[in-house]
């Protein structure tokens, strides 16, 4: 440096002293130690690994792993699955209780969110309890209480606690409920519901027609809950019942027929959705509560009753300020999902970091590879959240 | 009418005191009103506030008997909580009292435990000296909490051979202390680390910009558990042969490092709220980058987001269990283990130990929303619209 600035001209005054050309020091220092730490890291890596004889590279993918899987959406076995295929159901397992969670979250969360404003005095309490406890208690915990003190304790197949007629069974093997097998003429009421939602599609766009040009409003939400519900049904009834259920039976010591769920899933899909949607109905609340009352007195003024005025005035401008931190609770639904290592659900941490890691030893890989694809789903999520806020954002004239 | 008429002077029609206000009518005030308007105000209403009633009788008793009426509170083993000729017992509280020492301080020596308890009475006096506004000095406070008292509690639990004060090797340690410690330092560690990224993130120089944005990107991406894993299975792979930090600093870095760069997004939140105008009145004034960024835009963007930052802790102290799964006995790790003890294994054990877990957990974590809440309420005045 110092040499430097005596080659500067006078004028400028001392380099050292000078915001540029301190910036760039101060980045190339920078650069230097991150890049020192790279070097350094990855030198001891490779001596650390050559030294307990770890391969490197992702040669194990294809691999036969060697164990089972509880619960897989894709075809997978001991003896012919390999690490890729472990991956991908892990994955895939991740997703699914991802998705319905985030689904379930939104609908709970924006109900006791709603509860939370309520005029009702016990139902907001309730729903104040309700967030208090479930946002200050650790959901590991709360995942532990619900596998482990809830449904671990229930009944075993023989003694299965039954609902509806025996046609739901509920034990400590998990939630069976009944197989639909659809039977001759069950197209024809596929059908009619397919009719039926688009003849409720037709049937809006053409009552907004008729309410742009001429005022006159109608009963959209009936006629669709009659051409989507009310026909399939009667269609239902007319071809009689084609549909037939295969209960769950007790067949030695376990219950057959069925779909059964598992406790694992259960337990991790229950805490995932009850813990995200207590932090979503306080966001719910929240953007509620930041539209201006000026906004429901002025559509009061307007003369819209108290439905209108929430469905068209008040929800459009809470869903701006709702939006954002909704993307984000659905981003840490998925990465909470990742918890399912403790009770043994096998999604994509607790197969791939637990077991395949346990197995092959190469953790750089096999982390680095979880580390992405959570990345990747992070991305995705939060680049298409952005894209439907912006749609939704106050458009500022 | 009476004959003598009075003088102009001494009639008055006029009243020199208020009439009383006649009462409201009986069902407009009072309880009786209240439970009107708030409870059954519609037909509606009154069935929602019956059905959450019925849910809460439902719901309440079984609880309170359970943890409360039928639970045991003495006892030396299971055959205290072992229901006998067909009675309900209620909540094992005897385990908890048997196992309490454990919960608290993991296998830390008994002979010892006094040392934790004193560092305890010092962050105490930190903590109260810092976010208790009266006390004045903060300064020094902030001094003493984030230089004097991680000395002090280093020496003090773990000991040092150069002091003369008996070592405790950290795979001792566990229960609330474990989880009071990996919470602490990560709150001490990722703040200042936490506005130095958003400071990066914000910064003008390329180079300091994209390290900044990466780091605070991958690690909001991914999982706590995988950020553990990585700093628990990979670390010591990428340090020299030889340097092999013990299980507890592991976790220690990863759980620190992630809550910075939650804490980064938040301080850059306070910071994007600055008024341009306080940058060039900084810059007006001759002030330094330093100068400028300590003495007049940290103060009030991070007022502004102590909710955030506070959100972030109770995040963190959270996150806490999550230690458990990588082997680190912190409280959950603790009541998990002592669950496994077939002396005390009844139908009952589980959901007080659990019960138990969850009331400590919440009340740190409500402890400190209600305390944020608070200091929200008393830095907010004046701004009130």
């Amino acid at each position: 440096m110092s040499a430097m600035s005596e080659h500067a001209p006078q004028e400028r005054g001392s380099l050292l002293y000078d915001p540029k050309v301190r910036g760039y020091a101060w980045q190339i220092v920078l650069f230097l130690i991150v890049a020192f730490l790279f070097y350094e890291a990855y030198a001891n890596a490779v001596e650390n690994l050559t030294k307990a004889k770890i391969a490197s590279g992702l040669g194990f993918w294809n691999n036969i792993s060697g164990f089972d899987i509880g619960q897989s959406l894709i075809q997978y076995s001991a003896a012919t699955g390999t690490y890729g295929r472990a991956f991908w159901v892990g994955l895939l397992n991740t997703l699914m209780v991802a998705s319905i969670g985030c689904v379930l979250a939104t609908i709970l969360g924006f109900a006791i969110g709603v509860a939370r404003l309520s005029s009702n005095w016990l139902v907001a309490r309730l729903a104040t309890v309700y967030v208090e406890c479930v946002r200050n208690v650790p959901l590991l915990l709360q995942l532990l209480i619900w596998y482990n003190a809830v449904l671990k304790p229930l009944p075993n197949p023989r003694e299965s606690l039954r609902f509806f007629n025996d046609s739901f069974a509920l034990n400590n093997r998990g939630l069976y409920v009944p197989d639909p097998t659809w039977q001759a003429g069950a197209g024809v009421v596929g059908w009619t519901f397919a009719l039926g939602v688009l003849g409720a599609i037709l049937f809006r766009w053409w009552a907004r027609r008729q309410q742009a040009g001429t005022g006159r409003q109608y009963p959209v939400g009936l006629v669709a809950l009659a051409l989507i519900v009310v026909l399939p049904g009667l269609v239902f009834l007319i071809m009689g019942r084609p549909v037939e259920f295969a209960y769950p039976v007790l067949q030695g010591f376990n219950l057959r027929g069925g779909v059964q769920i598992f406790p694992e899933f259960a337990a991790l899909l229950v805490g995932l959705v009850t813990y995200t949607a207590a932090f979503i109905a306080e966001i719910v609340r929240a953007g509620i509560v930041s539209v201006n009352r000026g906004q429901t007195e002025a559509a009061n003024a307007l003369g819209l009753r108290n439905g209108p005025t929430l469905k068209l005035v008040i929800i459009p401008q809470a869903m701006r300020v709702i939006i954002p931190p909704l993307t984000s609770n659905y981003l840490n639904l998925t990465k909470n999902s990742s918890l399912a290592v403790a009770i043994g659900y096998p999604d994509l941490v607790q197969v791939f970091m637990g077991t395949v890691l346990n197995q092959t030893g190469q953790a750089i890989e096999v982390i680095a590879i979880t580390m992405l694809v959570y990345l990747t789903i992070s991305l995705v999520t939060a680049g298409f959240m952005n894209w439907y806020n912006a749609r939704k954002a106050l458009v500022e004239r | 009418m009476s004959a003598s008429i009075p003088s102009a002077a001494s009639t008055r029609f006029l009243r020199d005191a208020f009439v009383e206000p006649s009462a409201p009518p009986a069902n407009m005030v009072g309880p009786l009103a209240w439970i009107r308007e708030r409870l059954f105000s519609s037909i509606g209403n009154a069935i929602l506030t019956l059905a959450t009633l019925a849910f809460i009788v439902w719901i309440v008793p079984p609880l309170l008997r359970f943890f409360i009426l039928d639970s045991v509170w003495t006892g030396a083993d299971r055959e205290a909580c072992l229901s006998k000729a067909g009675e309900e017992v209620g909540a094992c509280w005897a385990f908890v009292r048997a196992r309490f020492g454990y919960f608290m301080y993991g296998q830390y020596p008994q002979a010892l435990r006094w040392r934790v308890d004193l560092t305890g009475v010092l962050c105490v006096l930190g903590a109260v000296w810092l976010l208790w506004p009266r006390v004045p000095q903060k300064g020094w406070g902030a001094v003493y909490f984030f230089i004097i008292f991680p000395i002090c509690a280093f020496i003090l639990l773990s000991g040092s051979s150069w002091l003369g004060v008996e070592q405790v090797p950290t795979n001792l340690w566990g229960g609330l202390l474990v989880t009071l410690v990996i919470s602490i330092v990560g709150i001490v560690v990722s703040l200042p680390l936490g506005v130095a990224l958003a400071l990066g993130r914000r910064s003008k120089l390329p180079i300091v910009k994209f390290f900044s944005i990466v780091f605070i990107e991958f690690v909001r991406g991914v999982p706590l558990i995988t950020v553990l894993f990585m700093a628990n299975v990979m670390l010591p792979l990428f340090l020299p042969e030889g340097m092999r930090p013990d299980n507890l600093l592991r976790v220690l870095i990863g759980v620190a490092l992630f809550a910075a760069a939650y804490m980064a997004e938040v301080v850059r939140g306070g910071l994007q709220a600055m008024p341009k105008g306080q940058y060039e009145g900084a810059m007006a004034l001759g002030l330094n980058y330093p100068q400028m960024m300590t003495l007049v835009i940290l103060p009030q963007a991070l007022k502004i987001v102590i909710p955030g930052i506070v959100n972030t802790f109770i995040g963190l102290f959270k996150d806490t269990s999550l230690v458990s799964i990588v082997g680190i006995f912190d409280l959950l790790k603790t009541v998990e283990v002592s669950l496994a003890d077939s002396r005390w294994a009844t139908p009952v054990t589980r959901p007080t130990a659990y019960a138990f877990a969850a009331v400590i957990y919440f009340i740190f974590c409500f402890g400190m929303s209600r305390y944020s809440m608070w200091m929200e309420r008393r830095l907010s005045t004046g701004h009130k619209r």
